[in-house]
């Protein structure tokens, strides 16, 4: 027995005391009938190889590991941006438990979220009684100013209305008539969680703009000198809306962020649970019609929205995650022109400090061979900035990109030296970068949380960047985004690069020469 | 009055309160969910296992959830594949903490994501095609799989889809594989519940009833003994496990945490099914007594109080030999506890907790929190029927707050009236009551510990508890200034 009170060992150790290693031995010899040992290292190797990439490329049907999920989940995210409002999603309830689980692991918060837990009388019937009496529980129980409904693909596959159940609803009294239901129909077995965040975004701004589902008149655009800003879907939208904030009054300009969570995503702990606090306002919402235009951070993530926003009459500046100074210039610049405002000297001397970092650092990330994965706006603007470090970025890969993503990509790497021998994968996940690590190695991988079993298969060093992080604390309240974003994520590469660089030179009398002190 | 008393009549009156929150319907409805346990009554007097109110947040999950995160995702050397849209693979992927031994993606598969990632195309024209593709790519792909199960997503049922036919085929076409299709549809029942009792169905179908008895080869002995109910959450099946085998008994198979299809399989030839998780598993541990004569008993393994009745219940089931190596066991790691209490018992004395988990903790867990000095004062399940209710009344004092399928709202305001030291929850709930400065474990994860099972695991859950409610953290919620 290894156990004791004085020190208690847990899963980490526990397991690998003698009685427990017996344990499993016995355990794997007698009852599991496993796959002989020689077997199954063969087919370690196999998976290896150049034959085993191609069957792996050929797949049709089956996806392993997707760096993706679904609609619904980025309709709550464009929910809880907004001021006291209540995520409600049609459907399943399971959903719900699930959407809300994946950002509380994220984000280390809760996340309030409400279903209309439809069963299978509701698949047979439809849902619409799932929404009058929801609609009506949720209003009663946590007073939102705003219920924002979506759906889950239970409720796309039966074909449920949302329209005519809401105003059903409101017939019935389950809310007030002129209380504000904006929705949106959010299939799961449509794009991923961007398409989702854009669908709600834009029936937010479309219940508020054009005539709340023909209950009023539609606004009518006065222009002003105001500007939105739509962050997309955005693992580090905590510390990203603070940063673009503090940006923007840098800039002195009136400005919308048209969904906030950073402040519900980000409550104190000082003995009061705050299920709402912060996001736009329901008035700011609809005021934002009367911006003279919208930056639109990530415009993959916002297509739909930012058209709909376009053809309300406003300029749009579509952006894709710019991350490093070229990406912050063009970010800052799309706010001067706007505004016809000068972008200040106190940003011209962030921008200074930021090219002084890598000015610093830049001979250690030079030349180096990144794999990268993730949502495609961010991996436009991490490709973007690699290419400006000197590295090269080797395989960059999307679930959710398609093929005018993949050109976008590519068009990156055509203009840069460093891009020669890159390439783009549009709608594959992470199997066949386990294939592509395999095949050709690169020094770094850039992903979210399950990049770790890359990292332990592949042997290629894991840097956390995207969504979600599960795994690391509050990597989300750090910006990555404006020229202190771009530090954020340079020095988190470099955390990574001399971490690696020190644990493959400390070999006592034989690597250890290397074993720098400085660097 | 007696204190008792006196909590009975503040429960009632703390649920009154809370009930006006809701339209008058829906606070009829929940009404019949809240209660105070009341010592000697047969139940603890709450409805169960009835539909969740639309709009309340409800902490349930799905049918999909119970099956392919709960009864059939831990099966290690099998690919689980989430049948329909991305979603519900992605969010449950390696979540659930179901530790293995294994080479991933090569001959075990617990920690990937198998999914069908269902189209429109898909949804209008049906994926049955697409899913005899799926199963001919992972064939080629991961040969060393040792079977397949299809975990229906909500759509599949309702376009008709048949998965049987596609199973039956594909088990055919390669050599009588075990296929499985599991009609786990999230739309199903009211909870996570309807979920475990289709997957153990799906296991009497198309294990037992498919695999030819001699498959395997098998040498039975007298002490053969399967452990069901037990997700190995944290390794909690290993630390059970241990305390087993220095009994003296021979543990053949785990379902499902670390288990194999083989272990699952050969377990028709144990002499006795030992039960942790009564609710996901009861079915089968019912099946298999009606049909192979296996009897099966139901333990505990949380707390030394509740550990060591259980093992003498399950030792009762053998000769003396086997009796005596557990009255061995239990002298063996007295010390162990009895330093654990006395380390841990002064630090946590008369602290209150409330509970809302799933399964078997509303109850199970109850033991270890008393043997710690500690007072369980408001409990309920996500997910229990009527039968855990009944074995409620066992574990719970007179006066504890009972609330099935609680709401958010509910579990929010409950927590603010009785200020409990401790709340035990999910990772849902966490993040709620730390920002009201209450302590709180999660007790579905273990909180990213564990084992908590056995003695070994007893030690563990004790250190977890005083690192929760002891932590300095909590005396820095107010800033010295605030009024």
């Amino acid at each position: 027995m290894s156990q004791s009170a004085e020190k208690v060992l847990d899963h980490f150790e526990l397991f690998r005391e003698p009685e427990y290693k017996e344990m499993f031995a016995n355990k794997k010899e007698n009852f599991e009938y496993a796959v002989p040992l020689e077997e199954m290292k063969s087919q370690v190797e196999y998976a290896k190889t150049w034959e085993y990439r191609e069957k792996n490329f050929n797949r049709e049907a089956l996806t392993v590991n997707p760096a993706k999920a679904c609609q619904p989940l980025g309709a709550v995210f464009a929910a809880v941006g907004f001021e006291s409002t209540l995520p409600f999603v049609h459907g399943s309830q399971g959903c719900v438990a699930y959407y809300r689980s994946h950002f509380s692991r994220h984000f280390k918060e809760p996340t309030s979220c409400v279903s209309s837990s439809m069963t299978e009388d509701a698949a047979v019937f439809g849902g619409l009684n799932n929404m009058v009496d929801g609609l009506a529980n949720s209003y009663s129980l946590y007073k939102p100013k705003m219920i924002a409904v979506s759906t889950t693909c239970m409720a796309e596959v039966i074909g449920d209305d949302l329209n005519a159940f809401i105003k059903t609803s409101k017939e019935k009294g389950s809310i007030p008539a002129e209380y504000d239901v904006p929705f949106a129909h959010t299939p799961a077995f449509v794009g991923s969680h961007i398409t989702g965040y854009d669908n709600a975004l834009r029936g937010v701004l479309t219940h508020f703009w054009d005539g709340k589902a023909g209950t009023t008149e539609p606004m009518v655009r006065k222009p002003n000198d105001s500007i939105n800003f739509i962050g997309g879907f955005d693992g580090y939208v905590v510390g990203n809306n603070r940063e673009v904030k503090r940006i923007l009054n840098e800039f002195g300009v009136d400005y919308t962020m048209l969904c906030d969570p950073s402040d519900v995503w980000d409550t104190p702990t000082d003995g009061e649970f705050r299920m709402y606090d912060g996001g736009t306002t329901l008035e700011d919402a609809a005021n934002a019609l009367h911006a003279k235009g919208t930056i639109v951070m990530q415009s993959i993530c916002a297509e739909k929205t930012a058209a709909f926003i376009e053809e309300h009459g406003q300029e749009v500046a579509r952006l894709h995650h710019p991350v490093g100074v070229a990406g912050t210039d063009e970010f800052l610049m799309a706010v001067s022109k706007l505004t016809g405002k000068p972008i200040p000297e106190s940003l011209t001397k962030e921008r200074g400090r930021l090219v002084d970092a890598i000015a610093d650092s830049s001979a250690h990330i030079h030349g180096k061979k990144f794999a990268l994965y993730g949502d495609p706006d961010l991996m436009l603007g991490l490709t973007a900035f690699l290419l400006e470090l000197g590295a090269e970025p080797v395989h960059v890969l999307s679930t959710n990109g398609d093929a005018d993503w993949a050109a976008k990509v590519q068009a990156l790497f055509d203009a840069s030296p460093f891009g020669k021998n890159c390439h783009v994968y549009a709608k594959k996940d992470l199997w066949h970068m386990r294939s592509l690590l395999f095949t050709e190695p690169v020094d770094f991988l850039i992903g979210n949380t399950y990049g770790k079993y890359l990292d332990r298969d592949t042997g290629t060093p894991l840097i956390r960047i995207g969504f979600p992080i599960f795994d690391r604390h509050h990597k989300h309240r750090y910006p990555v985004w404006g020229y202190q974003g771009a530090m954020n994520v340079l020095v988190t590469i470099l955390d990574k690069i001399f971490d690696v660089m020190d644990a493959d030179t400390n070999g006592i009398a034989t690597t250890d020469y290397s074993f720098d002190i400085i660097r | 009055m007696s204190a008792t008393a006196e909590a009975r009549v503040n429960g009632a009156e703390l649920i009154e309160e809370v009930l006006k929150a809701y339209p008058e319907k829906s606070a009829k409805r929940r009404a019949k969910h809240l209660g105070v346990h009341e010592e000697g009554k047969s139940d603890c007097d709450v409805k169960s296992n009835i539909k969740s109110l639309p709009g309340v947040m409800t902490i349930r999950g799905c049918a999909y959830a119970g099956s392919k995160g709960v009864v059939w995702g831990p099966i290690k050397d099998m690919i689980h594949i989430s049948h329909g849209p991305v979603g519900c693979g992605q969010y449950s992927w390696a979540s659930r903490r179901n530790y293995y031994i294994g080479t991933t993606g090569i001959d075990t598969f617990g920690t990937m994501q198998f999914t069908s990632d269902f189209q429109e195309k898909d949804i209008v024209f049906g994926g049955d095609k697409k899913l005899e593709k799926i199963i001919d790519e992972i064939q080629d792909l991961f040969p060393l799989n040792k079977g397949i199960s299809i975990q229906s997503e909500c759509p599949i049922g309702l376009i008709g889809d048949d998965i049987e036919a596609v199973a039956k085929k594909k088990s055919k076409e390669f050599e009588g594989k075990t296929i499985v299709p599991v009609r786990c549809e999230g739309f199903r029942g009211v909870s996570q519940s309807l979920g475990h009792h289709i997957a153990n169905d799906a296991i009497r179908d198309f294990v037992f009833d498919k695999t030819d008895p001699e498959k395997n080869a098998f040498t039975a002995t007298p002490y053969d003994v399967a452990i069901i109910g037990d997700y190995n959450i944290g390794g909690d099946a290993w630390s059970s496990r241990i305390l087993l085998e220095e009994m003296g008994l021979r543990v053949i198979a785990q379902w499902s945490g670390d288990g194999s299809i083989a272990e699952l399989e050969n377990t028709p030839k144990a002499k006795l099914n030992i039960l942790h998780c009564y609710r996901s598993m009861n079915y089968i541990s019912r099946h298999m007594e009606e049909k192979y004569g296996i009897p099966w008993v139901e333990y505990n393994f949380f707390g030394p109080s509740k550990i060591e009745e259980s093992l003498r219940k399950i030792a009762s089931f053998f000769d003396d030999s086997i009796k005596e190596k557990t009255e061995a066991v239990i002298a063996k790691y007295k010390k162990l506890t009895d330093d654990v209490i006395a380390k841990y018992k002064p630090r946590l004395q008369g602290k209150k907790v409330m509970l809302f988990v799933g399964g078997l903790r509303p109850r199970h867990v109850i033991g270890a929190y008393e043997d710690l000095g500690m007072e369980v004062v408001g409990t309920g399940y996500e997910f229990g029927h009527n039968d855990d209710y009944q074995r409620t009344t066992h574990y719970v004092k007179d006066g504890t707050l009972i609330y099935d399928d609680v709401t958010g709202y509910e579990f929010e305001k409950f927590v603010e009236a009785v200020q409990p030291d401790l709340v035990g929850s999910g990772i849902k709930e966490k993040y709620v009551f730390q920002k009201m400065g209450v302590p709180f474990r999660q007790m579905h994860s273990w909180d990213y510990s564990g084992p908590y099972h056995g003695y070994d695991g007893f030690a563990i859950f004790a250190r977890d508890m005083d690192m929760a409610i002891n932590s300095p953290v909590w005396k820095l919620t107010k800033a010295p200034w605030a009024k």
